[in-house]
């Protein structure tokens, strides 16, 4: 109930949580953002608490009231110490890779935990998927929290809020913050596998600018570089020397492949045509050939290697149909 | 790293039990049973150690735990025993050791880190069951190792990956931290005295001392104890030894064996007038389920919640079921008081018919050649004193005619003995005479200055009346045997028939027994006995007078909250307070972005400075200086106090329109 209150009054719920998403940089749990409350073994250890007490009352056992009062005592100094587990641990978000949609992403969370004393069992939850973790910080270390996140749609996809836990030392009490990082993990769309486009006459614009590919004049042999094709390695030729070497072809300058929104048809729909142009994407990667990318207002140059890729797939995962 | 998991890994039910903490848990509950286990049959001692030793077998094997109507199987089997052992199961004793089996049980049965924190809270309640038998420092010290392992186990509970060692340096930790709290509570928690419902029937047996009866044997069988009776502390000299005679009850109807207290009733306190001499002490009485108290002599005040019976005996209003402490003043030899109501002094009198007619003969004798009572009295204490009489702790047993027999065959006995022989005699001359039960003597501990009276002490004298002195004390004993009376029950018994540690001759041990029992009486007054009075007390010595429970609650939460501070302070001191340049550049970052100047992530500060005085030219110079200052600071050689204050009060007095 409390939830949904909060999340129809975003702004009581930054004031009720005590930051305004997303948080830049590094954000410190500093004590207004730490809540504690007894957990239920918390209470069951009051209920034990209460029973020695009348116990000790009725039998009147000094050592009883001894112990019932050092136990509160420690009940109170457990309280204190799980609040200081959590407290003023400074959190920042590391970068997060790329993936594909369906897959998951990787979000780095660093916990510094900026004391000389360690901070056993804290556990870090991603609220919405319900990854978690549980880590350690050594004294004056940094621990490393990764939260696979699971991305189901292309495009950014933010952090969102993550709640740090502990009940160390004692079980007795439960303390957490939450914490909203601006950590973002791109998501490509989801590859369909899929044959590259023809080449045919549907290459009139421009897909395919070459004769036919294959009957392209060998040229000799380079060097390799760390973006051709394995395809064109001259396997023969490594062979022999032992260097590394690349098939030149006269007509490859000629060759470009055109992955072109136009190609495919309306029936699709806007995300299976995103998934098809990105698997033919990689598998052009794959074949080492020279490929541009067009979309509704977006043109992206032929070229190849992982940066290109990246571009592309970029656009991909961005792209918003125009007018819409 | 372990798999991240949707179940919640720190909810307690879900998270099974490791091999060191089920080894933990055994543990400690060991030690919190180990004291029980003396007491319990020796069948159910094994039984739980078998059921601990199963629940570890069954760890250490990762075999699933045994089904539930298995450990009911058990659990009503170990009933059944205890109710042939005891005839019940509800009693004190076997309650605390169904109790001990069920810990027991409880282990068969714990799965989870719930079951096993159940299980620890457990073994926090069987701790205080140890108390109900005895609160000596031993088992203090035993009980406090047990909280220790009880509170390591739930520390290891709640960091399953950290290593024994540090969860037992954190429980070190916790307690040293609830310390100061504990006391606190201690000392100001509001105290209620109990009990509050009734008590199990047996709970308190197995106390010693002295009884409403006094036979052949009662009292010889009560010195072969050297159980403490009582503590006194005086103030100033103490008396000497000789003329330590602590009252007790007083026994007037005799049978022509056994001497009885018999009907009683109280009276309204008159203090003694006069005297030679006053003593002031304080008493700490051991509890002995009775309601008489001791005092020397002749009692010139009357302790709280105390009443005086016909007979100059205290006695508390209540049962002494636990310590009492209480203070007095003693006057010795006081005026004497010749009162004393006819029916009391005709009771005085009352002899059993035809019982002892040898003993009958002698005092009519007596009451023939003498002219008053002193001289019957006196010539009785010379029959004694040249009959040489022995003492002894084992005295031979006595048939119908037990006081004839005494005097005249045996001419062996204890002071009981020598007592009811005196008191009959008397009162066959026609002396009016009672019997008093009570200690004679007392160690004077050298180290705190306090007499310890133990059981061992126990003694019986008489007490005759005479018109012109009042009641007045005989010690027969003192007459036939003068040793006892001047040195003590060690001195005038034969060794043989003593004790190890009553032997004169094992004066180092006695004198370790010495220190140590002047430290068990500071722990008895300091921890034991601090009650509803004392607590009045010390706050009354504290200046707080007439405190009740309001005002102790309110200071209790003034000094926890307090300590709550101290230790909120204590935490938080070894963490790494942010940068105070930092800071000051934090907040000039902050005053810029309110003004529509945010700083980009990748931006360094000479940038963002240049930036934001191109879009707020009126404080161009301001912003510039502090960009420089700041960079100075951070990347600078060093960075001066004076730097610090300069930058914070520049960013403070920064003013953007």
């Amino acid at each position: 109930m409390i939830e949904s209150l909060l999340a129809r009054a975003p702004r009581f719920a930054n004031w009720v949580y005590g930051f305004t998403p997303p948080e830049r940089g590094t954000v410190v749990l500093v004590h207004r953002r730490v809540y504690i409350v007894p957990t239920r073994l918390g209470w069951l250890f009051g209920a034990t608490l209460v029973i020695l007490l009348i116990g000790s009352i009725n039998y009147a056992l000094s050592l009883g009231f001894v112990l019932t009062f050092l136990l509160a005592g420690m009940g109170l100094a457990g309280m204190v110490h799980t609040a200081r587990n959590l407290a003023r641990i400074a959190v920042s978000a590391g970068r997060a890779e790329p993936v594909y949609a369906g897959e998951s992403a990787q979000f780095r969370l660093y916990l510094d935990g900026r004391a000389a004393f360690e901070r056993p069992a804290i556990l870090a939850r991603h609220l919405r998927s319900g990854a978690q973790l549980v880590v350690d910080i050594a004294p004056g270390a940094l621990a490393e929290v990764v939260l696979a996140v699971p991305a189901s749609s292309r495009g950014w996809l933010a952090l969102g809020r993550v709640m740090l836990e502990t009940r160390f030392p004692l079980g007795l009490f439960r303390a957490w913050s939450y914490i909203e990082p601006d950590a973002r993990c791109l998501v490509y769309p989801r590859p369909e596998r899929s044959p590259l486009p023809p080449y045919t006459a549907e290459a009139a614009s421009g897909a395919m600018r070459s004769p036919t590919p294959g009957n392209d004049d060998f040229a000799g042999l380079r060097g390799y570089q760390l973006s051709d094709s394995p395809r064109h390695v001259a396997w023969k030729a490594v062979a022999r020397s032992g260097d590394m070497l690349t098939k030149q072809f006269t007509g490859e300058a000629a060759a470009q492949l055109w992955l072109d929104w136009a190609l495919l048809g309306a029936a699709l729909g806007v995300e299976q045509r995103l998934s098809r142009l990105a698997g033919w994407a990689l598998a052009a990667d794959r074949a080492g050939t020279l490929y541009g990318l067009r979309l509704p207002g977006v043109e992206i140059a032929p070229g190849r290697g992982d940066a290109h890729r990246g571009a592309c797939l970029q656009a991909l995962a961005l792209f918003q149909e125009p007018g819409k | 790293m372990s798999v991240a998991l949707s179940a919640h890994p720190f909810a307690p039910e879900a998270r099974l039990v490791s091999t060191r903490d089920v080894a933990w848990l055994i543990g400690s509950l060991l030690i919190v049973i180990a004291p029980h286990a003396t007491r319990a049959p020796w069948w159910l001692t094994l039984l739980t150690l078998c059921l601990f030793g199963w629940r570890f077998y069954f760890s250490l094997n990762r075999a699933p735990l045994p089904s539930k109507w298995l450990v009911l199987g058990v659990a009503m089997v170990a009933m059944l025993g205890v109710w042939i052992e005891y005839r019940t199961i509800f009693g004190r004793q076997p309650g605390i050791l169904l109790l001990m089996l069920f810990a027991g049980l409880k282990l068969l049965e714990t799965r989870s880190h719930r079951d096993a924190a159940a299980a620890a809270f457990l073994g926090y309640f069987l701790i205080v069951t140890n108390f109900l038998y005895t609160q000596t420092i031993p088992t203090a010290a035993l009980m406090g190792v047990a909280v220790f392992a009880i509170s390591a186990t739930l520390v290891g509970l709640a960091a399953p990956q950290r290593t024994s060692p540090s969860n037992l340096r954190t429980a070190g930790l916790l307690l040293a931290h609830a310390a100061p709290a504990a006391l606190a509570l201690f000392l100001l928690f509001p105290r209620v005295q109990g009990p509050l419902w009734g008590l199990p029937q047996d709970a308190y047996t197995g106390m010693t001392g002295l009884s409403e009866t006094m036979s052949p044997g009662t009292l010889s069988s009560l010195a072969q104890s050297d159980a403490i009776a009582f503590r006194a502390e005086f103030e100033g000299e103490a008396p000497l030894q000789r003329l330590r005679y602590w009252r007790g009850p007083l026994m007037w109807d005799f049978d022509g064996r056994t001497w009885t207290i018999g009907s009683s009733f109280l009276v309204n306190f008159e203090p003694p007038k006069g005297g030679r001499q006053t003593h002031r002490y304080a008493v700490v009485l051991e509890p002995h389920n009775r309601h008489w108290l001791f005092a020397l002599e002749t009692a010139a005040s009357l302790p709280e919640r105390a009443r005086m019976s016909f007979d100059g005996q205290i006695v508390a209003t209540s049962l002494v079921r636990s310590r009492l402490r209480y203070e007095l003043v003693s006057v010795i030899a006081p005026d004497p008081d010749t009162a004393e109501d006819p029916g009391t002094l005709r009771r005085a009198l009352r002899v059993p018919p035809g019982y002892n007619p040898r003993a009958v003969a002698l005092a009519a004798e007596w009451r023939e050649a003498s002219r008053t009572d002193e001289e019957v009295v006196e010539r009785a204490i010379g029959f004694l004193r040249q009959g040489r009489y022995v003492y002894t702790l084992e005295p031979p047993l006595l048939g119908r005619h037990g006081v004839d027999e005494f005097l005249f065959e045996t001419r062996a006995g204890f002071c009981e003995h020598y007592a009811s022989a005196f008191a009959f005699l008397m009162r066959a001359a026609g002396v009016p005479a009672r019997v008093v039960t009570g200690y004679q003597g007392g160690a004077l501990n050298a180290f705190d200055n306090i007499i310890t009276v133990r059981q061992s002490d126990a003694h019986a004298w008489t007490e005759v009346f005479l018109r012109s002195r009042g009641w007045v004390r005989i010690d027969p004993t003192a007459a036939a045997v003068p040793r006892r009376v001047e040195a003590g029950l060690s001195r005038a018994v034969p060794e043989a028939e003593l004790r190890a540690l009553m032997r004169p001759e094992l004066e180092w041990l006695r004198g370790m027994r010495d220190q140590w029992e002047a430290l068990a009486h500071k722990w008895n007054v300091w921890v034991l006995d601090y009650n509803p009075e004392r607590q009045r007390d010390l706050l009354g010595s504290l200046g707080m007078r007439d405190a009740d429970w309001r005002t102790l609650t309110a200071a209790l939460f003034t000094v926890l909250g307090l300590m709550t501070l101290a230790l909120l302070a204590w935490s938080l001191r070894r963490i790494k307070r942010p940068d105070p340049v930092q800071r000051a550049w934090r907040a000039f970052c902050l005053k810029l972005a309110a003004r529509g100047v945010e700083r980009s992530p990748h931006e360094g500060p000479r940038d963002y400075a240049a930036r934001a005085a191109r879009a707020l030219p009126a404080a161009r110079r301001a912003i510039l200086r502090i960009g420089s200052l700041y960079i100075g600071l951070r990347y600078g050689a060093q960075a001066s106090a004076a730097g610090i204050a300069r930058l914070r009060r520049m960013v403070r007095e920064l003013r953007l329109t």
